[in-house]
């Protein structure tokens, strides 16, 4: 317990690198990510990937208080903030020290974004992760809300999720309606959020490929200085992995 | 209350000045007596005519299993510890706290957020996180802290429980065994609460003294809360956000 992040929006001290990316359901973040993770491994660096709100403990937790819908925005903030804090402590402070490059799906910025919206308030949210690491980089997958509605219905999903399209806070019966109203206000919260933290925004209306080679290039300039872990033995398998399709929000 | 407010960012759909009835948080370290103590004031209070619910720390319904299980050795750093328990506060604020003062009741609360606020400071040297953390908390209308100096408390916890491996900080690897862990961490508990005493103007009980006299203590400091305003209730109801039926 000795151990003492710095804190936030100052560079951390580790020989990682952490590498994070942001945006609504349906930006395709989370494939670009993975895309970026079999790069970097070709590349022979030693990659670590967590996820928001994956932690057993708290998933568990989470599970339990949406089936009683018991769950206020204060405790779906704090539940994601105690899942951040697990996860900085085991998962994402151990690969840094040991210079590896993690890569985040979702960071404390969705909370900024996603719990304000919810109604805590946004100095509140803040203050909680003041603990969290700063990424080194920190991508935002900016998308119309138009766009990404069409890519999560027509796409690999086809329908939304009761909260990603926010039917908690009863917006409108319609789940489409419901998602675009919801998830506008979090692009808006974004924006914001964009601009405080100096994300990297990334046009997400763009093919997957050219969003992809974008994000390499300017991956690659920022690992100018980084010294590889370069694997030792038993990398190669990697090229015969296979990889998961990408996950549901 | 009319004077309620919050420690810091305080929840942003709740005006505090809504609620009637009366806020008393019980400190104290472990073992010290606290339930006891505050069965009997409720048994007390009750007999009075007043409207009385006691609330526990980490006993909400959405995370006392979830603590349990994290103290089984799922989670081991402050951040999470101290998160835990302010998502353990929050679910019984919303859902209990919050709808029994709305409706005139009298809260008696087994420990409040300094327990908090004292584990996090003595694993810590950053000191205004975990006050941030539960700024959303409601300033008690009165906080009685049950002080007992670390020697009497050794003996008694030997003579009753017997000390477990939280109440004794062995994650702070304080000391080389369960007894020296133990008296090292509750004294820095107790220095912390000392601390704390002076800054959030505590009523100081003295719990070295015999039960009765605790008790009337207790009840000395609470008289003067009592209003005829606060005898016979309205049922609490428990949703909270929703304004309080109209009946």
């Amino acid at each position: 317990m000795s151990e003492q992040p710095p804190p936030a929006r100052h560079p951390h001290p580790y020989a990682g690198k952490l590498i994070t990316v942001e945006g609504i359901d349906g930006s395709g973040k989370s494939t670009q990510l993975q895309l970026l993770h079999k790069w970097l491994e070709s590349k022979g660096h030693r990659v670590f990937f967590t996820e928001w709100n994956s932690s057993e403990l708290v998933k568990e937790t989470t599970k339990r208080g949406k089936k009683n819908k018991s769950l206020t925005p204060t405790t779906f903030s704090l539940l994601h903030a105690t899942d951040f804090a697990s996860r900085q402590y085991h998962e994402i402070l151990p690969p840094l020290k040991a210079g590896m490059i993690v890569l985040a799906d979702r960071y404390m910025y969705t909370a900024f974004a996603r719990d304000v919206v919810r109604g805590v308030s946004p100095e509140w949210i803040r203050k909680l992760y003041s603990f969290a690491i700063t990424p080194d980089m920190a991508f935002y997958f900016k998308v119309p809300i138009e766009t990404a509605i069409s890519r999560l219905l027509g796409g690999t999903r086809g329908q939304f999720k009761f909260y990603e399209a926010g039917m908690d806070m009863s917006l409108n019966p319609d789940m489409t309606e419901s998602f675009r109203i919801f998830q506008s206000r979090i692009l808006s919260q974004y924006e914001k959020v964009v601009e405080e933290f100096q994300l990297i925004t990334m046009d997400a209306t763009k093919d997957i490929e050219a969003q992809q080679n974008e994000m390499r290039r300017l991956v690659e300039e920022a690992l100018k200085d980084y010294k590889p872990r370069r694997g030792t033995h038993g990398r190669r398998t990697v090229f015969w992995r296979r990889f998961d399709e990408p996950k549901p929000e | 209350m009319v004077d309620a407010q919050y420690f810091g960012d305080g929840l942003t759909n709740l005006n505090p000045s809504d609620l009637k009835g009366k806020l008393i948080a019980i400190e104290g370290t472990d073992g010290v007596g606290r339930s006891t103590h505050i069965e009997m004031l409720q048994e007390w209070l009750e007999v009075q005519g007043y409207g009385v619910i006691t609330t526990g720390w980490t006993r909400s319904n959405l995370m006392s299993k979830t603590i349990e299980m994290a103290k089984e050795g799922n989670i081991l750093d402050r951040w999470s510890f101290s998160l835990l328990y302010a998502t353990d506060f929050a679910d019984r604020l919303e859902h209990e706290i919050i709808p029994a003062l709305r409706s005139g009741f009298i809260v008696l609360a087994d420990r409040y957020i300094y327990t908090a606020l004292a584990r996090d400071f003595v694993r810590s040297g950053n000191r205004q996180w975990v006050r941030d953390v539960f700024g959303f908390a409601l300033v008690p209308d009165l906080v009685c802290y049950m002080r007992i100096d670390v020697e009497t408390l050794v003996l008694r916890v030997i003579e009753t429980k017997g000390m477990n491996y939280w109440e004794s900080g062995m994650d702070l690897r304080l000391g080389s065994d369960l007894y020296d862990s133990f008296k090292k961490y509750q004294s820095l508990l107790i220095e912390e609460f000392d601390k704390m005493a002076k800054e959030f103007h505590f009523e100081v009980i003295d719990a070295r003294q015999s039960p009765d006299e605790i008790q009337a203590a207790l009840r000395s400091k609470i008289q003067p809360l009592l209003t005829t305003s606060l005898q016979s209730p309205k049922l609490p109801s428990d949703h909270l956000i929703q304004p309080a039926p109209s009946v």
